[in-house]
């Protein structure tokens, strides 16, 4: 087996974080996709297309490891997740639909939360990823008081002290205003030339340069074995 | 929106410790439960009420209530139990706590063990230290009143283990609260009779200590096997979802 | 190894062979059933303490001991769909789950009528009866879960869940509930557990309980077969076994 650390940066570059083989989902008797194959390099941006009910977001799911209704091959750096589930999840980062953010708590202390299972940080520099987010002066207050698009960017805000090669980013620009949409897309783009991988499903007309693209099909294959 | 540096090579291992994020899970959960008190005093009310509601429905003679008492205390904690339970994952679905909680890098069902203990301390150990005053009010001696609340210690932890199975289980489902309640009363029986039972036993003036380590046996089984069954049923019901 | 479990897993494969097999399991069920049940009924000797009302535990006995062994049989199966994710496990536990709950019924309804004549009241909570009552709670649980769920494979697995913690509990419910009705009321009569039993008395009983599991195993395949045709329902074979009628 292949150590999952490797300090050769350059030879790392080349090499997927992410291989899908052969990927097939089921979803009430109905084929989502099938035969899906593909590989994620670092520094790369990729967004998954497709119409509405494609599975886009039982992709993300999937491949987060939260949804095991499919059948095929994920490996992470060359080997299966199955076999390395602590690793992986240690290396990848999910936002889903719901942001995981409690209405009770305030932004400092969600961050915190959210960060507690993942590495420690200091409270300064959680402070530090909620001002970048634009949430200077709401550290304070329980997010149910905050707008739909504030509660967005508390979320967003770990992506900012976020250390994990791979991202999965479900819809991430709803409720986003423009500026917001700006500073994420400049984000995104920032974290693929650094090396890291980023997976995005979006209903927003993002296109950055160099940009991959993973399109799904319409969907509503009957079985036909 | 620049923070700090990050590195981009693959993390070999996991940097926050299964103990750590235990405590995490458990101060979040303490957390969110003190900024919505009234959700605190909700089970502790019912317990009150249906426990009220007895010398009521069936006889108020102090004869019947220190016979049935200990009965009446056990059955009105499982139920009120039974309704906090609910709630034990339903908020963290809703907000998708939950998807990262199953995702965090440690074993799932240290996470859920620091959730059920959450939940333990909020509302079973509230519902012992309520005993001593109910046990008055159903004529209860008083040394009765000591095994009650020793069995209740021991049994509270048991109902709030198995239920969180139940509660993962019915998660996300249409009509969760009555289905939970079908799911998880006959395995609650156990608990509940020997719960009773060493009550009895003590009144009767037989030793109890025997009775009291069964109950132990309960809780050490729940507390090693009942964190897993949950584990699998949370990870089941949110790939559902 | 492997093969022949993916086989076994094949909804086609069992669809195709359990049609072969399935009159015999019928055939010999019912004629062990009767066998069983009408030496018990008209030719065992006279019970000397219960008179002729002891006669319904050869239709008592094998339906409580079928309906705990069906339990049995779907933890198993429950483990197999976890572990292996084997289809056909899913099916066992869906096809079979209903079947238990009849027999619980009808042993707590034989039970019922038994104890009329001997305690002289329908229902004594007796532990064999409370136990029953519980894993007809348990069956009830199980049922109600499945069809609260509406995705088959998650439905499946819950349940597989819910069947295994159910099985831990089984021998606990038994062993607390016995020690409660010790602690209760001591029954003077108990419906099995007779100090020795005459030959005449125990060979129908083993012949009727035979016969019931080989009309069990009948049932749980017709239903299985009903199962997998409605899951498969657009597969190319099963299309096929609709128009042509065989597999």
């Amino acid at each position: 087996m292949r150590s999952a650390h490797r300090p050769d940066y350059g030879a790392l570059m080349s090499e997927p974080l992410l291989q899908a083989v052969n990927l097939q989902c089921e979803r009430d008797k109905r084929i989502l996709f099938r035969e899906l194959s593909f590989s994620i390099l670092p520094g790369t941006v990729t967004r998954v297309e497709g119409p509405n009910g494609s599975g886009k977001t039982t992709l993300l799911r999937m491949l987060a490891g939260l949804n095991d209704a499919w059948t095929g091959e994920l490996n992470w750096c060359g080997s299966p997740i199955a076999n390395q589930r602590e690793v992986f999840l240690r290396n990848m980062l999910y936002l889903g639909h719901r942001p995981g953010i409690k209405p009770l708590l305030t932004p400092m202390e969600n961050l915190r939360a959210l960060m507690a299972g993942r590495r420690p940080v200091s409270d300064a520099v959680l402070s530090q990823a909620l001002q970048g987010t634009g949430l200077a002066g709401f550290e304070g207050v329980p997010c149910r008081n905050l707008s739909a698009g504030q509660q967005r960017r508390v979320a967003l805000a770990r992506l900012l002290i976020a250390d994990e090669p791979l991202w999965l980013l479900d819809e991430v620009f709803t409720a986003i205003d423009a500026d917001g949409v700006v500073a994420l897309e400049t984000l995104l783009q920032q974290r693929a030339a650094e090396g890291g991988a980023v997976l995005v499903t979006t209903h927003h007309d993002l296109a950055l340069p160099g940009m991959q693209r993973l399109t799904l099909g319409a969907g509503g294959v009957t079985d036909e074995r | 929106m620049n923070a700090e540096v990050r590195p981009i090579v693959p993390l070999a291992s996991s940097s926050v410790g299964a103990l750590a994020a235990m405590k995490g899970v458990f101060s979040r959960d303490m957390k969110v439960a003190f900024r919505q008190r009234q959700d605190l005093l909700n089970p502790l009310l019912f317990f009150i009420m249906v426990v009220t509601l007895f010398p009521l429905g069936v006889s108020p003679e102090a004869s019947f209530l220190r016979e049935a008492g200990a009965g009446i205390l056990w059955v009105a904690a499982l139920l009120s139990v039974l309704l906090s339970l609910d709630h034990l994952f339903r908020h963290d679905f809703d907000d998708g706590t939950l998807e990262q909680l199953v995702l965090q890098p440690q074993p799932l069902f240290l996470l859920i063990l620091a959730k059920t203990m959450a939940h333990w301390m909020l509302t079973g150990l509230p519902l012992v230290i309520l005993t001593p005053v109910l046990g008055v009010m159903v004529h209860l001696d008083g040394n009765s009143i000591a095994v009650l609340c020793l069995t209740l210690l021991i049994g509270t932890p048991v109902l709030s283990l198995i239920g969180a199975i139940g509660a993962a289980l019915t998660l996300g489902l249409r009509s969760a609260g009555v289905l939970l309640s079908l799911l998880i009363i006959p395995l609650y029986i156990p608990v509940l009779i020997f719960g009773t039972g060493t009550v009895a036993a003590a009144v009767e003036g037989a030793s109890v200590g025997a009775y009291l380590a069964l109950m132990g046996a309960f809780l050490v089984l729940a507390l090693t096997l009942a964190p897993f069954a949950a584990a699998a049923a949370l990870r089941i019901s949110l790939s559902n979802g | 190894m492997w093969q022949f479990f993916h086989k076994l897993g094949s909804p086609k494969w069992f669809f195709g062979i359990s049609t072969r097999f399935m009159p015999w399991l019928l055939m010999s069920g019912i004629l062990l059933l009767m066998a069983g049940v009408v030496w018990g009924l008209a030719f065992a000797p006279k019970d000397y303490l219960q008179g002729n009302s002891y006669r319904i535990i050869f239709i008592h006995v094998p339906t409580a001991f079928m309906a705990q062994s069906v339990y049995i049989m779907m933890a198993s199966a429950a483990l197999v769909t976890l572990v292996w994710r084997m289809k056909l496990a899913d099916v066992f536990v869906k096809a079979v789950t209903p079947v238990g709950l009849v027999l619980t019924f009808l042993a707590l309804f034989t039970g019922a009528v038994w104890g009329k004549p001997t305690w002289g009241t329908w229902w004594i909570w007796d532990a064999r009866l409370t136990s029953m009552l519980i894993l007809l709670f348990l069956y009830g649980g199980v049922i109600a879960l499945d069809r609260a769920i509406n995705d088959e494979k998650s439905a499946a697995r819950a349940v597989a869940v819910l069947v295994l913690v159910g099985v831990v509990n089984i021998p606990i419910i038994k062993y607390s509930v016995e020690w409660w009705n010790t602690l209760h009321q001591p029954a003077t009569f108990k419906l099995t557990e007779k100090p020795s039993m005459p030959a005449e008395m125990w060979v129908p009983l083993l012949l009727s309980v035979l016969g019931l599991y080989l009309i069990f195993g009948w049932l749980a395949c017709i239903r299985m077969q009903t199962e997998i045709l409605s899951r498969e329902q657009r597969t190319r074979w099963v299309k096929e076994f609709v128009m042509k009628g065989k597999v």
